[in-house]
């Protein structure tokens, strides 16, 4: 749900500035994903917090329960079994909405303030304005919106933006028993991740780093990763996300250039009538009909 | 305007009922298209009851002009057959645009731009059904590069289209009694003897 109270930095399908003359800090969530211990607390503090109760499914064989994000799941721990350098390491994920500072979504969106930009960074989608096309799942580069069978609106995490908007913590973060999940300005966020990649390094995780995509202009949810330089180890972690360029084209330059091409298609016509006038049929031939006629 | 029995008959009743089908679809399908194209027309989704009506009755319009036009392609497909006298008119377009037609070779029932326009749409047509399937959510599921392609053809084809039906539009509008062909069916003979001189041959036995 949208809020209000927050400063909207940017409005999907709105061609002109929003209302933005106070700065907020922008904020982010970081995940270390060094310290998770895969217990799904930040699930279940979602489901409660959001209040929506996702339905029981059915066990696949993994720990993976919902398997996949839904409508009514808007986190899910992604578990991955890897084998580096001959052990096995468990590596978990807490999937979601990535918060991107250049969202695909709102890019994508085609309905005007169903998608919004907080100025702290918070990416959320107002159902109300929701058209129920689908756009966002086509422009997101983490695969994240889901659209609802019950009422085809798309949901997605919404970093507790309502939480936020009141100085909390979104639900996750405090939720979390290991601190694995840590809420703050995103510099703050940065700072710790430096200091958890000191730690790790020390550790022998040589490849340890903070996942902060640069390709979606960085995001406001960030990882710790242990191997920072395979990020889809993780589940499929996107390793290079950004816009395809393909909704670039879509959602950027075919706009005013299809939209000035039929305008001047149209002006085009209108002004051959008015300087060529119309293709009439000749009096020439006209004469001859009413000749045979008169026969 | 008066009708005369002497009039030529160039569409009957069931060609004429399937060329609105088409055209209103289409017209429906340009103004809720547009409406998700650019935010500067999203107000025309207020014609079809909102945003949410406009996504739900988009494509349902789409597969029913779709199968018009299917029945309208394969209704004057050999009409459109392309010959010799076509090209040589088509390569001289420029004059006719001019206002200048007296000079252009002579032409059936359709001249060399009205086939290039038929085979053009079919073509245009074809594309916009198979990529809007692909966008198609409340019943499609497709690998999102495939809806991402998807999208930028139906949106750039639907321009074309859009930029098409302006010309095919105004070409009607500017040969003068060429729109009562498509209302009410008929043409003045000295209009069929201007405008398309071996159909008015044909359908008369007159030189």
């Amino acid at each position: 749900m949208a809020l209000q109270s927050l400063d909207i930095a940017r409005r999907s399908a709105t061609t002109t500035p929003a209302p933005g003359v106070r700065q907020t800090t922008e904020v982010a969530k970081l995940i270390d994903v060094s310290t998770c211990i895969g217990c799904k607390a930040c699930q279940v503090a979602c489901m409660e917090w959001n209040d929506v109760r996702d339905d029981v499914g059915s066990c696949t064989g993994i720990y993976d329960n919902p398997v996949d994000l839904t409508a009514k799941s808007w986190t899910v721990m992604r578990y991955a079994e890897v084998e580096e350098k001959g052990r096995l390491e468990w590596l978990i994920r807490k999937d979601g909405c990535m918060h991107c500072a250049d969202p695909g979504c709102l890019k994508a969106c085609p309905a005007p303030g169903a998608i919004i930009q907080y100025a702290n960074g918070i990416v959320d989608f107002h159902q109300e304005n929701c058209i129920g096309c689908g756009y966002c799942i086509t422009g997101c580069p983490f695969n994240v919106p889901r659209i609802s069978k019950e009422d085809s609106k798309a949901y997605k995490c919404t970093l507790c933006s309502d939480r936020v908007a009141v100085g909390q913590a979104p639900a996750c973060a405090k939720a979390c028993p290991t601190g694995a999940i840590q809420f703050g300005s995103k510099e703050q966020m940065k700072d710790y991740a430096a200091k958890r990649v000191v730690d790790l390094k020390m550790r022998g995780y040589d490849k340890v780093g903070l996942y902060d995509p640069q390709g979606v202009g960085g995001t406001h949810v960030m990882y710790v990763l242990h191997h920072a330089d395979r990020p889809e180890l993780y589940k499929g972690l996107a390793a290079d996300p950004g816009i395809s360029p393909l909704v670039s084209l879509w959602k950027g330059i075919a706009k005013p250039v299809a939209t000035v091409a039929m305008a001047a298609v149209a002006l085009g016509s209108l002004f051959h009538y008015v300087m060529k006038g119309p293709n009439e049929v000749s009096k020439e031939l006209e004469d001859e009909m009413e000749k045979e006629d008169a026969k | 305007m008066i009708r005369n029995p002497k009039d030529l008959q160039r569409y009957d009743a069931q060609e004429r009922a399937n060329h609105w089908l088409v055209g209103i679809c289409f017209i429906l399908l340009a103004l809720s298209g547009l409406a998700f194209f650019h935010p500067a027309f999203y107000p025309l989704t207020q014609l079809f009851g909102g945003g949410v009506w406009a996504r739900i009755l988009h494509p349902i319009i789409g597969a029913l002009m779709m199968i018009a036009f299917v029945v309208m392609f394969f209704r004057f497909r050999a009409l459109n057959q392309m010959t010799a006298a076509d090209k040589e008119w088509l390569s001289r377009v420029g004059e006719m645009i001019d206002g200048n037609d007296h000079n252009m070779p002579e032409q059936g029932k359709y001249n060399g731009g009205q086939k290039a326009m038929f085979w053009a749409m079919a073509l245009c047509m074809l594309l916009l059904f198979v990529s809007g399937i692909t966008l198609w959510r409340a019943y499609f599921s497709f690998p999102v590069d495939l809806v991402r392609l998807g999208a930028v053809v139906h949106a750039a084809i639907a321009a074309i289209m859009i930029a098409m039906i302006f010309v095919h539009v105004y070409a009607a509008l500017w040969v003068r009694g060429t729109v009562r062909a498509m209302v009410y069916g008929t043409v003045t003979r000295a209009w069929a003897k201007q405008h398309h001189r071996a159909w008015y041959r044909q359908v008369t036995g007159k030189s």
